[in-house]
């Protein structure tokens, strides 16, 4: 087969309707609850009733036994378009794909983007029982660190294979805290030093307690409509420059240094029009700092292996330079389960629309997204991305 | 426990390690090797992957020591190494790692393969070091991944016989703390009595496992002591099943080799149950002789090998009943013994010296399967691979394979 074709830009379709069902360390309610919060809050801010909303696009780790489907009925939608996408960090970049094509093609006029967990006491542990197939047989008998060990050893062998440092994943760290300050729902409330971070007490070597998301209840939410009827309904929106998305690249790496981003970067920015020195502000999945630092660099902000001398010349606080994870990403403000493949997307809908709930971002016109997703074995499966930009 | 759940694929990896067999899934189409368990080939989509012996080579990428664990099992023996190895044929797979295995340095860590069963009863693969280090079974990590008999209390149910003996003592010299040395009928005098009552750390202990009061007083006095115990107690006569009068020989056998079992899990199951978490010198392992000949019935024997189809029966219903408290179930099958009861069938017989380093070697594997002998490994493969054809085998020629 040829090359694949580019694929089509997304012209009169954005998003709007930023909203986050603030974030609670342990919840007796279900995931049902905090996505219905979710919707009540997207009709709260957007002034559309349920029967306006014909697409629903749900993500969700504690549904079960539920899906979407399910949630139709208990919600009380008749979407004519529905999906559910079960892709953990890279969820809110490909609900925003899917919706926006849906809109694009007349097979929704209004798609409710939905994630949202609760975290009961002991969900946690059985979410990571029950994860996928090759983790109950090949990774969870390994010690049942989870995601602790997991991302472990990817941090290990990125570290002995590029030399980054863990002053340079301390530095994103503390970054994020400052952002997450401002944010009132954050789990972490206090400022983090540099030196907190290196010696906080070991959790997986090389991972130290602040290189750990805190898990918790939340829901994040947004709308996808055709850019007309956001300026009827009065919205304020931002537009869709490009997007990518890929599953299980490289599965011939014997161990994870590298994500399918580095496959599709190109198309991205080219799409976009813009080069990373456009981006104003950039969100990535942070459960664990190293993954950021894959994101950065294989998205092409610099060079592989590079990040130690790029993150010495940047703040990414949102009042300096590069911000990066705005309202302190899931370091700070907690991982809400599917949630988490929200929070950057949410936010930086609220930074380019100028309704931040931290501190702004000033002049932010484009935002870059980046979602990982899913360690299914032994590596994140789901990479995608989206350049998203101020009406 | 550790996580126990397992895909149907997934078993079959373990069913293997329960052997001591590392194995991985081989495209019968296109060849490609694969990790973890799959139904289709990743390469060609074809289903027709077979488990295949893998090398027992690798190179560790990345390793890693936990600190925490949403696992309590691990919970309570933190710290605990693992990571990520490539295997020869190129798949990644992780594993427990050896603490004498050297961080991996750039391009790798070379490490030694191999398979055990965890305390959940489930395959899991384990990285040594290429040479073997000074007192590598020692280690935390792989002496809670083998039954090595090396500090602990092991009850030998019979040791009138010279197989009951042999392991007495060999248990011993691999380190066994203590010995205690089934005898029924302690007053009937029996050969080798006085090598076994001169050994340091051996104890005669009267039992008799067709008598449940001998049993019941025994587990009583030392249940709570006994960290593996191997039952050597067997009842053996030759005899097929229309060409013998009456029911004595065959109810004797089952006396022993069905009912005895029976009554030692009962009595002795529940207090080694109870003391399978407790500490470095924990129990561990139950250990039965069996007949290749449960698997199918050897016409010469067929009572013999009646009761012993029913032994393994009872066995695996052990093996389900120890299973949440993480003791192992180690069936061991011979072929015909060198002893009087097989004086009449050909050689290659099974030695008292043979068996007992084999049950031994076994139990430092960790092995939940253990096949001793080349009759009985014949039986096995054959076993395996056609049991309808095995059977009618075992009908020609009165049996001899």
């Amino acid at each position: 087969m040829a090359d694949a074709r580019p694929s089509q830009p997304y012209p009169g379709v954005v998003l709007a309707a930023p909203v986050t069902v603030p974030y609670r360390r342990y919840s007796h309610q279900p995931a049902h609850w905090w996505i219905g919060c979710a919707l009540r809050a997207l009709r709260e801010v957007s002034g559309l009733e349920p029967a306006d909303i014909d697409g629903f696009c749900v993500s969700s780790f504690t549904l079960l036994p539920d899906t979407a489907v399910g949630l139709t009925q208990h919600v009380g939608l008749s979407p004519r378009w529905l999906d559910h996408i079960p892709m953990g960090g890279a969820s809110g970049v490909v609900a925003l794909r899917r919706a926006a094509r849906a809109v694009q093609c007349g097979d929704a006029r209004v798609v409710a983007c939905v994630a949202g967990d609760t975290n009961q006491v002991n969900s946690f542990r059985s979410m990571l029982t029950s994860f996928s197939r090759f983790s109950q047989d090949a990774s969870f008998p390994y010690g049942g660190g989870g995601p602790n060990g997991s991302f472990a050893l990817l941090t290990r062998a990125y570290m002995d294979t590029y030399g980054t440092t863990r002053e340079t994943f301390g530095r994103l760290c503390v970054a994020q805290r400052q952002n997450a300050l401002a944010v009132p729902f954050a789990m972490m409330t206090r400022p983090l030093t540099l030196d907190e971070y290196l010696d906080a007490r070991v959790i997986a070597e090389p991972l130290h307690l602040f290189d750990c998301v805190m898990p918790c209840a939340g829901a994040e939410g947004f709308l996808v409509m055709s850019e007309d009827d956001a300026k009827a309904q009065g919205l304020p929106y931002a537009r869709i420059l490009s997007t990518i998305e890929r599953h299980n690249a490289f599965p011939e790496d014997p161990i994870q240094l590298r994500g399918g981003w580095v496959l599709d970067r190109d198309a991205l920015w080219s799409q976009a029009g813009v080069t990373p020195a456009a981006v104003d502000l950039v969100q990535t999945y942070d459960d664990y700092p190293v993954i950021s630092v894959m994101q950065l660099e294989d998205l092409g902000f610099c060079g592989k292996g590079e990040f130690n001398d790029f993150a010495a010349e940047q703040t990414f606080t949102n009042d300096g330079t590069l911000p990066h994870n705005t309202s302190g990403g899931q370091l700070s403000t907690g991982q809400a389960g599917a949630a988490g493949g929200y929070i950057g997307l949410v936010d930086a809908l609220r930074q380019l629309t100028g309704q931040p709930i931290g501190n702004p971002v000033p002049d932010a016109k484009v935002g870059l997204v980046s979602g990982f997703g899913m360690i299914n074995f032994d590596r994140g499966v789901c990479t995608a991305a989206a350049l998203l930009a101020a009406a | 426990m550790p996580p126990p759940a397992r895909s149907r694929a997934g078993l079959a990896f373990s069913a293997w390690a329960a052997r001591g067999e590392f194995r991985l899934q081989v495209c019968g189409d296109c060849g490609t090797t694969s990790y973890p368990p799959r139904d289709v080939c990743p390469n060609c989509w074809s289903s027709r992957l077979e488990w295949q012996p893998a090398a027992p080579t690798g190179r560790l990428l990345a390793d890693t020591v936990l600190h925490t664990s949403t696992n309590v099992y691990f919970r309570e023996r933190m710290p605990w190494r693992v990571g990520t190895v490539e295997h020869e044929s190129g798949v990644a797979l992780l594993a427990h790692i050896h603490s004498d295995v050297p961080t991996p340095a750039q391009g790798g860590q070379p490490v030694r393969l191999t398979v055990r069963t965890d305390k959940s009863g489930q395959g899991v693969i384990v990285a040594l070091p290429v040479e073997d280090t000074p007192h590598m079974n020692d280690e935390k990590q792989l002496r809670e991944l083998s039954a090595s008999v090396r500090h602990r209390r092991v009850l030998i149910t019979d040791v009138r016989t010279d197989f009951g003996q042999a392991l007495a003592l060999k248990v011993r010299e691999a380190g066994a703390s203590r010995v205690f040395a089934g005898v029924a009928e302690p007053w009937k005098p029996f050969p080798g009595r006085d090598a076994l009552a001169t050994a340091d750390h051996i104890e005669q202990v009267s039992l008799d496992v067709t008598q449940g009061d001998s049993v019941l007083e025994l587990a009583g006095a030392i249940g709570g002591k006994t960290d593996i115990l191997i039952n050597t107690a067997s009842h053996v006569r030759p005899g097929s099943t229309v060409g013998r009068n009456g029911l004595t020989a065959a109810k004797d056998e089952m006396e022993t080799n069905y009912f005895g079992l029976l009554r030692l899990l009962q009595f002795f199951g529940p207090a080694m149950q109870g003391r399978a978490a407790d500490g470095d010198n924990n129990a561990v392992c139950w250990v039965n002789l069996l007949s290749i000949y449960a698997l199918s019935n050897w016409p010469a024997y067929a009572t013999t090998s009646a009761s012993h189809a029913a032994a393994l029966s009872l066995a695996q219903g052990a093996r389900a009943d120890f299973q949440p408290s993480g003791i192992k179930v180690l069936n061991v099958f011979h072929g015909p013994l060198e002893s009087e009861w097989y004086q009449p069938v050909s050689p290659p017989k099974v030695t008292p010296a043979k068996l007992a380093r084999v049950v031994v070697d076994a139990l430092e594997a960790g092995l939940e399967e253990k096949v001793v002998g080349d009759i009985a490994q014949d039986v096995m493969a054959r076993w395996q691979e056609n049991p309808a054809v095995l059977e009618r085998e075992l009908t020609q020629d009165g049996g001899a394979l």
